[in-house]
């Protein structure tokens, strides 16, 4: 009998447990991040800016260099990073509170410049780190900690369509949501993951993923029942899928 | 621009010192007045094969600045009083991760829009800038020559010690045209000094970090000392200032900085006509500020007249170092007043009779 | 057909319970243990089912399940 591993965990995570509650997306995400950059043979080459939310901590469990941004100005930081080693691999990881509210005026011109760096934007639909406060991308009715009634549009406005609004830009060649709910998502959302990092080492330009993730503990549910929600929910809202893909 | 004598505006004189210095990453947003860097800046810096970006915010670039900064390259930002205002947040980021940089601020008048002539009203700003327990170097240049040195000399300290460094100058020294014999023949002692800190892919070994947040028990604390340690060694070894007319036993001391120093030599010349004899003495570390020379030089004096194109900033550093308020005259304008070095004569005429 | 078998590392499993959702062998089960952050970690059932699909893994957000595939030595 030969016995071989066929799944384990990547390089490119360090041994540290991660600190992310259960069932919390930004785990999943993270893992297949390091996952990618061990099959690009990349883990030398690649620069990340971390955001100001739960991924803040996102250096303590990725084995390659990494900086942490002021609170949504990760794109800027990434854009001048990436200028620095154009041949870096370089991108940056956001929440919804860090890009869509406080850093909407980064992301905006980041992707306006067309500059030839990967985003990935983990769309929760509320301030994790903070508590569950309510974020741009809150749904109609959400209640959070600062919407205790529920998101009211005609105070807040509509949850905002970050992939949406992105793709409008010329200069942006590549745009997808995904989740990761189960394990078909979660290889559709490495898969879109991969289609930026490398629109980026092949030079096409700005590639933007957004990520539908689970926030169990500020939903107060239970992993099995959050990712229920995602697909019976905030899926119908912000529909998975091909956005823009521009050669 | 070429060596030799030659007529050259503040704001050029910047631009080209960084490029001596080696800056190869410069982003800025256009504020008056200050534009000649940012528009200077996008031409000469292709030319020596640096990225220049006109950036959307003054929030951009000081930001794009902390990611070329931790990406290993000499990186500036250049801007005027409220676009200084809205980088706080980034200086605060960069002295947290201990990160070089060059900024200058080209003051104009204030609060809030102001308006757009000279002003010093950002002295408290440069000295005590941002959140947290930090500090950053600045420096004060009072004629042309000295925008090209200091900027030249700001990346050599801002490596040195792994700290921001501002060019503490205003409205008049950015638009002045002073015919100057520049020194280009120097070159950056620490170009070339290895980075290990740096962000530039994780080739042979772990990745590493350039973080402000440390929630660690006790790290922040620790990192606070180590910062505070860093910053004795600075005062140690680089506070700066310069002492005038002190041979000739002088009963009066001024004591200016930048442009109000610049016109208080002229008030000095004044004041010897009318048989006043003073001494200037002119900070040019603004922080470290160089308090043991200044308390040195005050003994010697009846008097010190402190000028400030603000209502009383860089006094309060004079009082702490002078330790007798009783000693201690200010005149000051605000507001992009310019005074003249008669007027400020005529104050001390008054204060002396 | 393929065999194999899953190690889940008690430290890091948070029992979410994804990967019991997912694997379609019924192979994983929550456990009856806690580990020392207080999550009750879930556990291998090993009844003999399990092929190595490894869904489980890609699942997991932890990273707390490896995937070992087992071959039987070819006998001619």
């Amino acid at each position: 009998m030969a016995e071989k591993i066929v799944y384990k965990k990547p390089d490119s995570l360090t041994d540290k447990i991660f600190s992310y509650c259960w069932g919390c997306g930004h785990s999943t995400v993270h893992k297949i991040i390091a996952e990618l950059i061990d099959e690009l043979g990349m883990r030398e080459k690649t620069i990340a800016v971390a955001p100001v939310g739960c991924a803040v901590f996102a250096y303590d469990f990725w084995n390659f260099d990494t900086t942490e941004a002021a609170h949504g100005r990760a794109p800027v930081v990434a854009t001048a990073i990436k200028r620095v080693h154009p041949g870096h691999l370089v991108f940056s990881y956001q929440g919804d509170g860090d890009l869509a509210s406080i850093g909407m005026a980064e992301i905006i011109h980041t992707a306006n410049r067309g500059e030839n760096l990967t985003i990935i934007f983990i769309n929760n639909t509320n301030y994790g780190m903070t508590g569950g406060q309510m974020a741009p991308t809150t749904l109609i009715g959400q209640k959070t900690t600062t919407s205790p009634a529920g998101r009211n549009i005609k105070q807040n406005g509509y949850p905002i369509k970050m992939s949406e609004m992105l793709a409008q830009f010329e200069s942006v060649k590549y745009v997808e949501r995904v989740k990761v709910t189960n394990a078909a998502s979660v290889i559709k959302a490495k898969k879109a993951i991969k289609k930026g990092f490398l629109n980026q080492l092949n030079g096409t330009g700005f590639s933007f993923i957004e990520v539908l993730s689970a926030c169990p503990a500020n939903w107060r549910m239970e992993p099995l029942a959050a990712k229920a929600h995602i697909d019976g929910v905030i899926s119908k809202y912000y529909p998975v899928g091909l956005i823009k893909d521009i050669k | 621009m070429t060596t030799g004598k030659q007529l050259i505006k503040g704001n050029t004189a910047i631009v080209e010192a960084a490029l001596d210095a080696g800056c190869r990453f410069y982003a800025g947003y256009p504020i008056t007045p200050q534009n000649e860097i940012p528009e200077t800046m996008s031409w000469r810096m292709p030319e020596e094969g640096g990225t220049f970006i006109q950036a959307e915010s003054e929030l951009i670039s000081i930001n794009m600045v902390f990611g070329a900064s931790a990406a290993g390259a000499r990186a500036m930002t250049t801007s005027s009083s409220p676009g200084i205002s809205l980088m706080q947040e980034g200086i605060s980021y960069m002295a947290g991760c201990e990160l070089p940089a060059v900024l200058v601020n080209v003051m104009r008048g204030g609060p809030g829009l102001g308006n757009i002539a000279p002003s010093q009203s950002d002295y408290f700003q440069a000295v005590k800038p941002g959140h947290g327990d930090f500090h950053i170097i600045t420096l004060a240049p009072h004629n042309i020559s000295e925008m090209y040195d200091y900027t030249f000399d700001a990346f050599d300290l801002a490596d040195k010690y792994r700290i921001p460094v501002m060019i503490l100058a205003d409205g008049l020294l950015g638009q002045l045209m002073e015919n100057v014999e520049l020194d280009r023949s120097r070159k950056p002692a620490l170009l070339n000094a290895p980075k290990p800190w740096a962000l530039t892919g994780a080739s042979g070994r772990k990745g590493q970090r350039i973080v402000s947040l440390l929630m660690q028990p006790g790290a922040l604390e620790k990192h606070n000392m180590d910062l505070n340690e860093k910053y004795n060694l600075i005062k140690k070894n680089e506070t700066r200032h310069e002492l005038a007319g002190m041979e000739k036993n002088p009963e009066y001391l001024i004591a200016a900085f930048g442009t109000c120093a610049r016109i208080s030599k002229g008030t000095m010349n004044i004041a010897a006509d009318a048989g006043i004899k003073t001494g200037l003495f002119r900070p040019i570390t603004l922080w470290p500020f160089p308090y043991e020379a200044l308390k040195e030089a005050a003994k010697k004096v009846k008097k010190v007249f402190v000028f400030e194109m603000n209502l009383g900033q860089m006094v309060e550093d004079v009082r702490l170092a002078v330790g007798d308020d009783s000693k201690i005259e200010f005149y000051g304008r605000p507001g992009g007043g310019v005074p003249t070095a008669e007027e400020l004569f005529e104050f001390i005429r008054g204060k002396v009779k | 057909m393929k065999k194999g078998r899953i190690r889940i590392d008690e430290e890091r499993c948070k029992g979410c319970l994804l990967c019991v959702e997912e694997c379609p062998k019924n192979e994983i089960k929550k456990g009856g243990k806690i580990n020392r952050f207080g999550y009750t970690f879930a556990e291998f059932c090993d009844n003999g089912s399990c092929n190595a699909c490894t869904l489980c893994a890609i699942v997991c957000p932890d990273c707390a399940i490896e995937v070992i595939e087992i071959t039987e030595d070819e006998k001619k």
